[in-house]
């Protein structure tokens, strides 16, 4: 992907020697909203992580771009406090020391023109001091709002051109719009100045191990994928489930919602994962193509009413403490019909799925924090048992567990011990904790080296985005016009409405 | 929890295993391989040690198979095992189980460990010491897919290098080499940053440090170009020089944790290669458990082919014919091999000799054509003429090879 390879000509790569990591060419990160949450949280302590497992290049600088007035030495000091607090592995001097030679910080607004100069000026310091050789990614963890007058800045300064042997890129966080046309704007904002194989999305869900283990487990094995089809699968419930409310972020969360917030990108990206057939191969091109398909495929309900829910949370008890309710949250108007929750009803309409329902649900204040996808299998056709011995038989199902405890479960019948027969379901299952490694590389530390490296396997591309909101679009704008969010109890898992809607199909929610 | 047994035999062992983990809590099984390490029992402790932290990357059983010295006669008659089980936070995430072997049973390890291994999972064995001379018909070895042992340990590390390549079966691994990965990344990251050929290069290293030589013999195998073994006073290595067509490059680690790349019209950058814990080792040795081919490669180039090469020579042509001389050399090296292996052939190999033996004809032709433009040196020609004798004389014991294994 990378604009030059010279890997082939290095006597000192070969293929079979699997020892050697995938290091990043020369290059740096400029990161724009430096002082925020995540780039505090996330994003630099991801970058200690991969610098200290050996995987950053030497040389590589991060420029950080903020308002506020730091010297180089306070910025370093940020990410010194930083890294200490929030990386994953340990703390070591020798690697500090590698990092901080590169690190800058200019100072400025998005507007102001000298700032953007002293950026470019501080490139081409770093490509002298350091060999990054022009290789920048622009990492914007900004407001949306922010987002074209930064893009503009990049271009009119000169900072997005790439020569044939350098390459820049732009990496922006989610939301990428808040409906179609919106989507389609910014992808045009961006697109004017970056090129859209340079544009990395960042859904951080896809750089996730048990996300990644999705397609492993699919298609790696003979064991799941014959019985992944509407000949076996009853249904699919995709569910996240946040414990905690919309904290400081009313602002940014009232008139947006869950849906938006959620569905759109990170649930139907699950879906689209669970769903979509087999990729020729796992290069960015065949995985894109088919996931594209698959979300091309889905199918609204007829009667949105039906089989959508909408709500929010109210004042309740959540995990011992009391909660206030959305409307009453600070910031927040009384009148608001964000959805703090949100369940839809999908069809995927080919041979593998039709009739087949997707059941997506996420929603704040819910019983506890879980991400997980439940592929519940068909009852058996024909019992030879009589009913009192499969009164307590559930249906079969494959748990895959994306967050926390991490993991996949299958639950399946078995015959209680004892004289009589009576089966009851009981559950097998894999944890990532116990198999593998508690040390799991982060989702950003994997997204990042696959940024520097050009390797877009994990990120979702314009079509998969503006598809997405085509299928989110005629709900929420079903939600804007018919009635107000149902109500739930802060702590419990979601409205009444949203358990009819399941019960109308003969169906239920499971309990993550 | 810890449970001791004296005086037991492998299937008590079984029992209180299951035992153990009933008590805990925790029935269900997710362990990935079974880790045997064969040692003393002055170093059990620190292998076992690092075991356990490298278990949790990849939970395992741990069967720690320690041998007892007998001091008398009667002693070495008596046998006994003792064994102490231990699961949940006694043995990292895992189990381990302690084995202290007396008397007769010392020689017969292998029926201990052979009914606690976990079924269906991979089998790796460490000997961290003591490791014996042929890995894979050790009887505990065999038992393996993955062998490991650490040269670094042992009393005259270089000669047993030379050992390891003769009795190498794939599966065999060595602890020297899995310390110079960030080393062979780091230079492989420097390599990808230039497009220039390398034409000599030196690695510089203290004394009775294997991981020098494996790195050196990796570097003339893959770059094949003279590379000279240098000492210095440490810690472990500290520096690797290349000198290549567009000026020197250098990566120098004068202090064991931070070191500089340097790389000519380009300006000096720090570079964290610190010396890592045996368990980090242990850890990134049980990350795969197929065959290191070019670990394989690498030992089997041969310490004594490192430093063969004069000093840099000044002339040009002179270098030129030197490399064709090198490659000759390595080319008859190659169809002795061959020739070596044809004379006692097992059956499945032949088709891979019979490369082999191309290869080296291959490869003698090609030093040959190499070396003609550097006539002018008068040094290809002997050499030449001894690579294609030699290639050919495989060959020619080919066909007897063929006719053997049928």
């Amino acid at each position: 992907m990378s604009p030059f390879t010279v890997t082939e000509a290095n006597p000192l790569r070969d293929a079979a020697d699997r020892r050697l990591p995938r290091i990043a060419g020369p290059s740096g990160l400029v990161i724009f909203g430096v002082t925020g949450d995540l780039s505090r949280k996330k994003l630099m302590p991801a970058v200690y992580d991969l610098a200290n497992r050996g995987l950053l290049p030497p040389g590589f600088s991060l420029v950080g771009f903020a308002r506020r007035e730091w010297a180089h030495e306070d910025f370093a000091q940020e990410v010194h406090d930083a890294v200490k607090e929030h990386a994953r592995t340990p703390f070591r001097e020798e690697v500090w020391q590698q990092l901080i030679q590169g690190m800058r910080f200019v100072q400025g607004t998005f507007d102001d023109d000298d700032a953007f100069e002293r950026l470019r000026g501080t490139i081409e310091e770093l490509d002298k001091a350091q060999g990054t050789g022009g290789n920048f990614a622009f990492y914007l963890s900004v407001p949306p709002s922010s987002f074209p007058v930064v893009i503009q800045q990049l271009k009119k300064h000169g900072l997005a051109d790439q020569t044939p042997s350098s390459w820049r890129r732009a990496v922006i966080e989610k939301p990428f719009g808040h409906n179609l046309a919106s989507a389609e704007e910014l992808n045009k904002v961006v697109h004017e100045v970056f090129a859209p194989d340079q544009v990395f999305r960042i859904d951080h869900y896809l750089g996730k191990e048990t996300v990644q283990n999705i397609l492993a487990l699919r298609f790696a094995n003979t064991m799941f994928e014959p019985i992944w089809n509407r000949s076996f699968v009853d249904h699919v419930q995709i569910t996240m489930a946040e414990d905690i409310g919309i904290g400081g972020r009313a602002g940014y969360y009232d008139g947006i919602g869950a849906a938006r917030d959620v569905i759109q990108n990170h649930l139907l990206q699950l879906m689209a994962l669970t769903a979509m057939e087999e990729p020729a191969s796992f290069d960015a091109d065949a995985l894109a193509a088919e996931k594209t398909k698959v979300l091309g495929a889905v199918r609204l309900p007829k009667d949105l009413g039906r089989d959508t829910v909408f709500a929010q949370y109210a004042a309740g008890w959540q995990g011992g403490e009391k909660a206030v309710g959305y409307l009453q949250e600070e910031g927040i108007d009384a009148k608001s019909k964000t959805d703090t929750y949100a369940a839809i009803r999908l069809g995927i309409d080919n041979r593998r799925w039709a009739g087949v329902p997707f059941y997506l649900r996420t929603g704040k204040r819910l019983g506890r924090r879980v991400t997980e996808i439940a592929v519940v299998f068909q009852r058996a056709p024909h019992s030879p048992f009589d009913h009192t011995a499969t009164e307590e038989l559930g249906k079969n199902a494959i748990v895959i567990r994306v967050q926390p405890d991490e993991g996949v479960t299958v639950r399946f019948g078995s015959k209680v011990p004892g004289t009589s027969m009576e089966i009851r379901d009981v559950s097998m299952d894999f944890a990532y904790g116990e198999s593998f490694t508690e040390s799991s590389p982060e989702a950003y530390e994997r997204l990042i080296l696959d940024v520097l490296l050009g390797d877009s396997n994990l990120f979702p591309r314009t079509e998969e985005v503006e598809l997405s909101w085509k299928i989110l679009d005629p709900i929420e704008e079903y939600w804007d016009q018919h009635g107000r969010p149902a109500q739930y109890p802060a702590g419990t898992w979601g409205p009444v409405e949203a358990d009819e809607m399941l019960e109308r199909d003969g169906r239920s929610w499971r309990r993550p | 929890m810890k449970i001791d047994l004296t005086d037991t035999t492998a299937s008590k062992i079984n029992k209180a295993l299951v035992q153990g983990r009933r008590a805990i809590g925790t029935p269900a099984v997710g362990m990935v391989l079974t880790l045997v390490i064969v040692t003393d029992e002055e170093n059990a402790y620190d292998a076992l040690k690092a075991a356990n932290d490298a278990s949790h990357e990849h939970p395992s059983r741990t069967l720690v198979v320690i041998k007892r010295v007998s001091r008398s006669p009667r002693d070495r008659t008596q046998s006994r095992l003792d064994a102490e089980v231990r699961v949940g936070a006694d043995a990292g995430s895992g189990e381990t189980v302690v084995l202290r072997l007396y008397g007769e049973v010392s020689d017969h390890a292998q029926s201990v460990v052979l009914p606690l291994l976990l079924p269906d999972a991979p089998v790796v064995v460490w000997w961290p010491v003591n490791a014996p001379l042929d890995p894979a018909k050790d009887p505990l070895g065999a038992l393996a897919q993955r062998r490991v042992t650490d040269t670094y340990a042992s009393e005259q590390p270089v000669r047993e290098l030379s050992a390891r390549a003769d009795t190498y079966t794939p599966g065999d691994t060595d602890l020297s080499w899995t310390r110079i990965t960030p080393w062979r990344s780091m230079l492989a990251a420097a390599l990808d940053q230039v497009v220039c050929e390398v034409k000599a290069v030196e690695v510089e290293g203290e004394e009775f440090n294997p991981s020098c030589e494996l790195l050196a013999m990796w570097l003339a195998d893959r770059l094949d170009v003279p590379v000279k073994r240098s000492l210095s006073g440490g810690p472990g290595l500290t520096a690797v020089r290349m000198d290549t067509d567009c000026g020197p490059i250098a990566l120098d680690r004068a202090d064991g944790s931070l070191a500089t790349l340097s790389i000519q019209g380009q300006p000096d950058r720090a570079v964290a290669l610190k010396r890592r814990e045996t368990s980090e080792l242990i850890a990134e040795e049980l990350r795969r458990l197929d065959p290191d081919d070019t670990y394989a490669s690498a030992l089997r180039f041969g310490v004594e082919r490192l430093n063969s090469s004069a000093p840099a020579p000044a002339v040009r042509s002179a270098e030129a014919a030197e490399a064709a001389v090198a490659k000759a050399v390595r080319a008859v090296a190659l169809a002795e091999a061959a020739v070596a292996r044809a004379e006692e052939p097992p059956a499945e190999e032949s088709p891979a000799e019979e490369s082999l033996a191309e290869d080296a004809e291959e490869s003698a032709a090609k030093a040959a054509g190499e070396g003609s433009p550097a006539k002018g040196a008068s040094v290809g020609t002997p050499a030449e003429i001894a690579a294609k004798a030699s290639a050919k004389q495989a060959k020619a014991q080919d066909p007897v090879t063929k006719a053997a294994a049928k």
